[in-house]
């Protein structure tokens, strides 16, 4: 178990610097630069002078291969440099959103597991009935449904009815507040995105959860365990579910690395400001600094969430931790 | 009627009348209550104002800042500007080159620092001559000036090289936030961060990309101002949260704009709940053609693409659905010095008829051998007014047989292109600040003279009617020129095709008093004349 732990943990290295000479390349391959973005926002006009300054006083005028040794240098020691646009530290620009991301990730997470895998099983146990084409039905409309469109139409739906039921129009806040700060308010602020994306997420799962639990069910031991005359629970939760969850986890442990950066339109639809509302204005305003930050943020957690699931695998399936 | 000019300009004055009306009443203003606010942003890039070029910026910190002079906040629109920081607008002396301003001698900066003259001189020397590794976007409208002093603790002199009326507008640029010396001596960069200035509230914390909070300003120079206790900037880069906020009540007013189908959608659902006020906007369209490349290096052609766009019949129907809306010249529609409907229908494209207009066209192309003319169009990723204008435009040339090919690239991109020259026909703005006529139009002038010109091209003598226009002091003769200026750019070499000047459309709660639209988003930010009506 060591091993196969350390030799995970060795892969994490090669993956990493690989990651940022891909995103460093490919932000200066984009034409333009954040000076330009910033000088001639307003519409006006900007001298040679001026953005001569700016690519001097955030350090673009320097070679490239000064500019990638200083990302690798300041990776190996954390230090992530000061965002191009705001002159903040890119650890401060993430630290303020991350929290945001990672509650509706959580959220809908739980809320997706709390969907797929019941449900799922249902399904599955009631192969061909109207349950279970009723679950296919809410599973595919899940995934049918872009996020962006369900969000837009769970705000008007609210404001709707509020407006219906009391008069006036009422939605949740968009100003965010922590939980520890304010948990009643930050919950009507977090649920809404947290049901919009959790929807799409259990109907991968649940379809996932489905399909393994079929496959499993047709299995020689679970005939041997019935055939035993074991109780029928304890046929499906000790020795089908356990099984058939290992591709779940797997869909899972991706999903969860996606949603930390992936929340792109969600987090603009409910004006969440989190970090995949703060990935894409960094590559709108080809701000090198942070979208590099943000880019190894989300390999960092791709990788330690796929982690994560390969041990959880060798947790429910002995065989993976002594091959 | 309202193909005409006179049509719009009777529908703006109603619209003027019957819509902003809330600001002008004498409703007697209350005190108290906090103002939330939506900023159409994810944040600013700094709190700098003087060398931001973003409406983020201004929205977000000018409630804690003044300036030298501004316009006049229950006029924004017109040319008449007033003091801010000063006392009383100043009478030039020798022959209009000096400009002496007195100062007021109550003001304090958030810190409990007076201000003084040394802070209003350290302020406009780091705005007119940036020290090394700063920038001034703005500096290049100050090329008349050719040295600021501060004779004692409360005045402030500006020497010009030359008499020009371009320069008191220029003076009152709403992003010359004025600074304290002893800050910019500590660190030239202290204000990108940091928030220290005279306004009539004092900052209090700013969340990341998500809201700024201020508090009324006890020690303010004006009595009695502000009318708010506080204020609450919330930013939402997406048009959807924030029209949705207005109508959910959690902000009250977004001040950069909406297109009018924001203004329709919010009046249906909240009917008098909402007022609305408008204003021409003075940012105008344009089309740059790259004049190195051919067939753009003939003004013929130039010529035949700016008379197939019928503005006057597509301007209505334009503006039901964007943020364009008045025809007009290089001048902006309101100022006094802009061409009158008869003067701009003798300009090429502003012709009365179309048909005769779209006959020429295809004549000129004929002519220059460009009967198939076909190129692609470079245009920004923006939805308003940008690629509104991009599809109209694509259709009123394909009118006289030109078929085009749109290429729509990110801002960044776009701009990177345009240095790059690497485009047939760009869509452009020029978006400026307080009205300032004669400056203005520079943006017209050959790149050799104004580097945000991208059309690759030198023109001495337009450089010459520009010089002699801004340093003329008399007004009949400065429209004269600036109406010789108009023809000779849009029509006789057709440097620019000039589309339509936008329109700022503001819906709002109706409880939001005090407030007066002005002819730029960036104008008039200060909030002090602002109070709730709740």
């Amino acid at each position: 178990m060591h091993r196969y732990l350390v030799s995970r943990v060795l892969l994490v290295f090669p993956t990493l610097l690989g990651a940022a000479a891909l995103v460093f390349i490919l932000m200066r391959l984009i034409p333009g630069d954040i000076c330009l973005v910033r000088l001639g926002s307003g519409g006006t006009s900007f001298s040679a002078a001026a953005l001569a300054a700016c690519h001097a006083e955030i350090g673009i005028d320097r070679p490239w291969w000064l500019q990638f040794l200083d990302f690798i240098w300041g990776l190996a020691r954390f230090d992530f440099g000061t965002s191009m646009w705001s002159g903040k530290p890119v650890i401060q620009e993430i630290a303020s959103r991350f929290p945001v991301s990672l509650e509706v990730a959580v959220m809908a997470t739980l809320i997706a597991i709390a969907i797929a895998i019941p449900l799922g099983t249902i399904s599955a146990l009631k192969q061909n009935t109207w349950i279970d084409l009723a679950v296919r039905t809410f599973s595919i409309a899940g995934i049918a449904t872009p996020s962006f469109w369900l969000g837009i139409m769970s705000i008007l739906l609210v404001l709707d009815l509020t407006q219906a039921i009391s008069g006036h129009p009422w939605m949740p806040s968009i100003d965010y507040v922590p939980l520890w700060k304010d948990p009643i308010r930050n919950l009507s602020i977090v649920m809404l995105p947290a049901i919009t994306v959790g929807y799409r997420y259990a109907a991968v799962s649940m379809r996932m959860t489905r399909s393994a639990m079929l496959e499993v069910l047709r299995e020689d031991y679970i005939r041997t365990a019935r055939a035993k005359g074991l109780l029928e629970k304890i046929v499906i939760n000790r020795h089908a579910l356990k099984n058939a969850l290992l591709p779940v986890v797997t869909v899972i442990g991706i999903e969860f690395a996606f949603l930390i950066g992936g929340l792109v339109v969600t987090e603009q639809v409910f004006n969440l400001n989190g970090i995949g509302r703060l990935m894409v204005l960094s590559v709108q305003n080809q701000d090198y600094t942070l979208t590099q930050a943000l880019v190894m943020l989300v390999v960092t957690i791709a990788i330690v969430s796929n982690m994560l699931v390969d041990l959880f695998y060798a947790w429910l399936d002995p065989r993976i931790r002594l091959a | 009627m309202l193909r005409t000019f006179g049509g719009w300009a009777a529908l703006a004055a109603v619209l003027m009348v019957a819509l902003a009306g809330p600001a002008s009443t004498d409703e007697a203003p209350k005190r108290g209550g906090t103002l939330t606010y939506m900023i159409p942003a994810d944040g600013p890039p700094s709190f700098d104002a003087q060398r931001e070029e973003t409406y983020a910026t201004i929205h977000s910190a000018a409630p804690y800042y003044s300036t030298l002079i501004r316009a006049n906040p229950m006029e924004p629109g017109s040319p008449d500007l007033v003091c801010d920081l000063c006392t009383e607008m100043p009478k030039p002396t020798d022959d209009g080159k000096t400009w002496a301003f007195k100062l007021r001698q109550n003001v304090k900066f958030a810190d409990g620092q007076p201000l003084t003259s040394a802070d209003v001189l350290a302020s406009w020397k780091k705005i007119i001559w940036p020290p090394e590794g700063t920038v001034s976007p703005r500096a290049s409208n100050f090329v008349m000036v050719d040295s600021v002093d501060a004779p004692d603790a409360y005045t402030v002199v500006f020497h010009l090289k030359f008499a020009t009326d371009a320069f008191l507008p220029a003076l009152a640029d709403p992003y010359a936030w004025i600074y304290s010396k002893a800050k910019l001596d500590q660190d030239i960069h202290w204000y990108e961060k940091n928030i220290d200035g005279t306004g009539p509230f004092k900052f209090v914390k700013y969340e990341t990309g998500q809201s700024i909070e201020g508090v009324r300003n006890p020690d303010y120079f004006r009595t009695g101002l502000p009318y708010l206790d506080g204020i609450k900037g919330i930013f939402a880069d997406k048009q959807v949260t924030r029209v949705e906020a207005i109508k959910s009540d959690q902000a009250a007013i977004e001040f950069r704009g909406f297109p009018p189908t924001v203004r329709d959608e919010l009046k249906a659902a909240l009917g008098d709940k909402i007022d609305v006020q408008t204003s021409d906007w003075n940012c105008g369209g344009l089309i740059t053609p790259n004049h190195k490349r051919k067939p753009f290096d003939d003004p013929r052609v130039r010529r035949a693409l700016t008379l197939a766009i019928d503005r006057w019949g597509s301007a209505a129907d334009l503006s039901k659905i964007a943020i364009v809306h008045t025809v007009g010249g290089l001048t902006y529609p309101g100022s006094p010095l802009a061409p009158t409907k008869d003067e701009l229908q003798q300009i090429a494209g502003f012709w009365p008829d179309i048909e005769k207009s779209r006959a020429e066209a295809k004549r000129l192309l004929k002519e220059a051998g460009q009967e198939n003319l076909s190129f692609t169009l470079l245009n920004r990723s923006t939805d308003q007014p940008y690629k509104y204008y991009g599809i109209w435009v694509v259709d009123q040339w394909s009118k006289i047989g030109v078929k085009v090919t749109q290429r729509v690239l990110p801002t960044g991109p776009w701009f990177a292109a345009m240095r790059a020259e690497d485009f047939d026909m760009t869509v452009e703005g020029n978006c400026q600040n307080v009205v300032n006529p004669l400056a203005d139009v520079g943006k017209y002038l050959p790149h050799a003279i104004s580097e945000g010109n991208y059309g690759n091209f030198d023109d001495q003598h337009e450089i010459d009617l520009y010089n002699a226009m801004l340093r003329e002091l008399d007004k009949t003769k400065q429209k004269q020129k600036l109406l010789e200026f108009n023809k000779y750019v849009l029509d006789d070499q057709a440097h620019g095709i000039f589309l339509l000047w936008w329109q700022r459309i503001v819906p709002y709660r109706a409880y939001v008093k005090g407030w007066k639209i002005g002819p730029s988003h960036y104008v008039n930010q200060d909030l002090a004349t602002v109070w709730l009506d709740k």
